[in-house]
């Protein structure tokens, strides 16, 4: 074959361009979900909560959750007039089957939903040595099992308590905000679950959501916001007392 | 002056890195998976795989598709904003196959206590009960209908 130096010049580029379309690959089957076009978060009412712990149930059918661990769980606060700053807490089975009566009469009194903040600077994601938990473009914060070799460094690491070491799949565990839901359009299925609203799902990307609204009129607050983790569970009406 | 004899012991330890450098390359293509770092420092596949979950909650959308007279009754009362699979259950099966799949009726008497008990910790404006003092022994059902959860017509209050 012969070929001018003209030719050459014409093919090469054309080659490089051929060759870098192999490099890529076959594109992906177009989902209709684009992540970049999400931000997610929570808005956690807790004038709302009434402690019934459907979420509770409702994350343990939805993601397999084993007995006895929690992807979110419940918590009843008793903030006496006297210690405001030592508030007593309980959480019978993560107040899976709702709670008591309480011991307490007078005080303050109230339940707090707690699951991962799914935080934009979040420490467990930091130090995971293997890059099994990671950040996705819509503000999520999820972890591959299948790549996670059990360390243990994010559970202690996530200054929410919210992660565990799974019993059966000896890897990290937690909240994944239903990925697999909202990626469909559906909501997680703790605030599906949810009888008074006091769980809903955000999305900080679409400027229609309620929740642009609801944060300038509210006093909202996050948990542990000295820690500048970028928690983005946003509670309405958390007392100070709260951990 | 260099002499080519004495380069020998350079090439040798030359050879001793070429071949450090493809048994590390071969390694490492062996081990990192392939969609590491597509998107960041992770398993790129992860995401997929995560999403291809399937879901247990149909979501009351579904629900709503199928039953618009149970919708339609809930609209008029306090449980309007009560999801159905919040006391229903979780039934995306049901909604994929309605006719093998049959959801079972919620137990009123665990059910609607569960939510309605009385405990200081809830907000006053919602309505409580002490069960036994309130029923004396009915079943909720007796005299609500847990759809519109307003007092039944002949209910004696």
């Amino acid at each position: 074959m012969n070929l001018t130096r003209r030719q050459l010049l014409v093919l090469l580029p054309a080659a490089a361009a051929a060759w870098e379309y192999v490099l890529a690959g076959t594109p992906e089957a177009a989902p209709t979900y684009n992540s970049t076009e999400h931000w997610w978060g929570m808005l956690l009412d807790i004038t709302k909560c009434i402690g019934c712990g459907s979420c509770v149930r409702a994350c343990a059918l939805e993601n397999d959750v084993p007995d006895g661990y929690f992807r979110t769980w419940v918590e009843r606060y008793h903030v006496s007039d006297f210690h405001i700053e030592n508030p007593v807490v309980d959480s019978p089975d993560g107040g899976k089957e709702g709670f008591p009566p309480s011991e307490f009469t007078g005080g303050k009194n109230f339940f707090v939903p707690k699951f991962c903040n799914h935080c934009v600077d979040s420490p467990c994601t930091q130090v995971c040595p293997v890059g099994a938990t990671f950040h996705t473009a819509d503000g999520v914060v999820l972890v591959d099992q299948n790549y996670c070799v059990g360390c243990r460094y994010c559970i202690q690491a996530c200054p929410y308590g919210c992660r565990f070491f799974h019993p059966t799949k000896h890897v990290a565990d937690k909240c994944t905000l239903c990925y697999h839901r909202i990626t469909k359009g559906l909501t997680t299925a703790c605030c599906e679950s949810c009888p008074t609203g006091a769980r809903q799902l955000v999305d900080l990307k679409n400027p229609n959501d309620p929740i642009h609204i609801f944060l300038k009129t509210h006093s909202v607050q996050v948990l542990k916001p000295h820690l500048a983790t970028g928690a983005k569970n946003f509670y309405n009406g958390l007392d100070g007392s709260v951990r | 002056m260099l002499k080519l004899q004495d380069i020998n012991h350079l090439l040798r330890m030359a050879a001793v890195f070429a071949i450090g450098l493809v048994l590390f390359l071969v390694f490492r293509r062996a081990f990192i998976p392939k969609s590491f770092g597509r998107y960041g420092h992770f398993r790129g596949d992860a995401i997929a795989e995560i999403t291809a979950r399937p879901i247990v909650y149909a979501g009351h959308d579904t629900c709503e598709g199928c039953h618009p007279n149970v919708a339609d009754t809930k609209a008029k009362g306090a449980h309007v904003h009560v999801n159905c699979e919040s006391c229903h259950g979780p039934l995306a099966e049901h909604a994929d196959d309605p006719a093998s799949v049959k959801p079972q009726k919620p137990d009123v008497a665990h059910l609607c206590v569960r939510c309605h008990s009385e405990n200081i910790a809830k907000s006053q404006g919602f309505p409580q009960v002490n069960a036994k003092e309130h029923s004396r022994g009915q079943l909720c059902n007796a005299c609500h209908q847990p759809h519109n959860p307003g007092l039944v017509q002949g209910a004696r209050k």
